[in-house]
Parts: structure tokens; C-alpha cells; sequence
């Protein structure tokens, strides 16, 4: 039932940024191209987007818990730190460079050779990060979902 | 650029945005990719159901609509996208989102920690871009 509302919603989600053509890296490039021929188009996704979700947001806190499910997991704001900036930045480098952010990579990874090629690497990233935490603060990587162990670290978060 | 090229993006924001809230009312749970993906490379194991279910979801649809006739390029080397393939997930693992748990998810339950790492990230991608594409125009990158 669980992995079916997870495929219903990542297909959901695919169709999504197929349709807004987030897959197509050069558009992306073409986005954060602001000296050159900016094209302001993905930034309408990102209005769909909030646009389609924000209110439903703010229902579901009213109503408290979801339909399968006990509870929201929805990170309570904690404050801004400088592991969000770095990481937000390190992002934002690796966005730039290749034209790809984890969804569109993924959609693309089974057809686009550079997207399986960029997701892979993503993957080593992650994992990379995850041992650099885990040796550090010696606390599961669960912990760090969990948000015990590592100090501001929303729960749950995207 | 007349309003019809904005049509595709708003409907397939809204159809993430739609994804987003069915993920939200359903099991409760936030539709942040780099999250999903993180969670199943950190803990395959105990990672649960429905975070494979979205990949496969991603996966398959990716696999279904898109060709490979039309693959597009942006003209960059397997190094460069392999580098920008770790940082990207060293990055979303360490500032806790991407542009779907920031960007879309964050902001739309107006999160000051998801609109300050959306405007990092996409203020670094846009320096990227403008010193790969501008200043060192045809060179390494």
C-alpha cells in the first residue's frame, strides 16, 4: 500500500518535471543564465508548484494527521545554521555545473547517459557525506534522520 | 515570448506541486528527492516502502516519456558532471534539501530555512553558470 503511494506520487512527480522539461539541462542552464539569453520559464514551475501545494500544506497542519499515517513529518523550523548555507551552496555549485538537481537526474538516469553518469555520482556524494558524519559525531546515520546526534538537523527534510 | 511558452511549466509545477501534497496527505510525509534518495543510500534496509516506491515512480516515468532520440547536451565532459554529480549529493546531504524539499516543499509552508538555502543555491548555481559560461567562456569547463 506504502510503495504504492510512493509510486503513484514519484511517477506523479516525474510526469511533473517531464512536462516542465526540468529534464532538459540546457533549459536549466538557460534559467541560471541570467547575463546571458535568460529564460525566466522555471521559475513558473516553481509557482505551479508552491501553488499547488501550499494550501493543501496548511490543511493538513490544521487537520493533524494524515490518512495513512500517524503523524506529519514535517520538520519543526529550527534556526539557520552554517552547515545549511554550505550545503545549500556546495548544491547550488554542482547544479550549475552539470544543469542537473536529484530529481531531473533521476528521471533522466535510464535514458540520458550524462544524467546516469551525474546520479551515480550523486549517490557516492551522499554516501560520502554520510561517512564523514557518521566518523565524526560516531551517531547513526538514522540519528541524523532522526534529528539526535548533529545539532539542527530538521527531520524528514527534502 | 508570448504567455503559451509558460503553459508547460505551470502545469507540470502544479502536477509536482499535486505529487507534493498527495505524498503530504496521504502518509505524511515530505516530497523532497535528495531526502528519499539520501535516506535509501544511508539505510537501504530500513528504509521504508513508499521512499522506494518514489524512486522506482522516478525512474520508471523517466524510462516511459523519454526517448533517447532526444537527449539533450550542454556540452560538458563525463569529469565535470561526475564532479557536479558529488557535489550535489555531498551538498542536498549536508544543507538537508534540493530544490523539491527547499524549493518547492519548504516554501510552500514558508520556511525562513528553506527560503535562505533556495536563495544559496541558486545564487551559486546562477555564479556557476556565469563564470562557466561568461568568463572562462570555451575553456576548461
Amino acid at each position: 500500500m506504502k510503495f504504492l503511494i510512493g509510486l503513484a506520487t514519484g511517477g506523479l512527480f516525474g510526469l511533473g518535471l517531464v512536462i516542465a522539461q526540468m529534464t532538459d539541462p540546457s533549459r536549466i542552464i538557460g534559467f541560471l543564465d541570467l547575463f546571458g539569453h535568460w529564460d525566466p520559464r522555471l521559475m513558473f514551475v516553481m509557482v505551479g508548484a508552491i501553488a499547488a501545494h501550499a494550501p493543501f500544506v496548511f490543511w493538513s497542519k490544521r487537520r493533524g494527521k494524515p490518512f495513512f499515517a500517524d503523524t506529519l513529518s514535517i520538520a519543526p523550523e529550527s534556526r539557520i545554521d552554517g552547515r545549511l548555507v554550505l550545503g545549500a551552496a556546495i548544491f547550488g555549485v554542482g547544479w550549475g555545473l552539470g544543469g542537473y538537481c536529484p530529481g531531473p537526474a533521476i528521471v533522466a538516469a535510464s535514458r540520458h547517459g550524462s544524467a546516469a553518469l551525474l546520479t551515480l555520482a550523486m549517490i557516492a556524494g551522499m554516501w560520502l557525506f554520510d561517512r564523514v558524519f557518521e566518523r565524526r559525531g560516531k551517531t547513526s546515520v538514522n540519528a541524523i534522520g532522526a534529528g539526535k546526534g548533529i545539532p539542527n538537523v530538521p527531520k524528514f527534510c527534502g | 515570448m508570448s504567455f503559451s511558452v509558460f503553459v508547460p511549466p505551470l502545469i507540470g509545477g502544479a502536477l509536482i506541486g499535486l505529487s507534493a501534497t498527495l505524498l503530504l496527505v496521504s502518509l505524511g510525509r515530505i516530497a523532497g528527492v535528495s531526502g528519499i534518495v539520501g535516506n535509501v543510500v544511508a539505510a537501504p534496509k530500513s528504509s521504508q516502502s513508499w521512499q522506494w516506491g518514489f524512486i522506482v515512480g522516478l525512474i520508471a516515468t523517466g524510462w516511459i516519456l523519454l526517448g533517447r532520440a532526444n537527449s539533450t547536451s550542454i556540452g560538458v565532459s563525463p569529469a565535470t558532471l561526475v564532479v557536479a554529480g558529488l557535489l550535489v549529493g555531498f551538498g542536498t546531504r549536508m544543507g538537508s534539501g534540493c530544490t523539491s524539499g527547499h524549493g518547492v516543499c519548504g516554501l510552500s509552508r514558508f520556511s525562513r530555512r528553506s527560503l535562505v538555502a533556495t536563495c544559496v543555491f541558486m545564487g551559486t548555481a546562477m555564479l556557476v553558470v556565469f563564470v562557466s559560461r561568461h568568463l572562462l567562456a570555451g575553456g576548461i569547463l
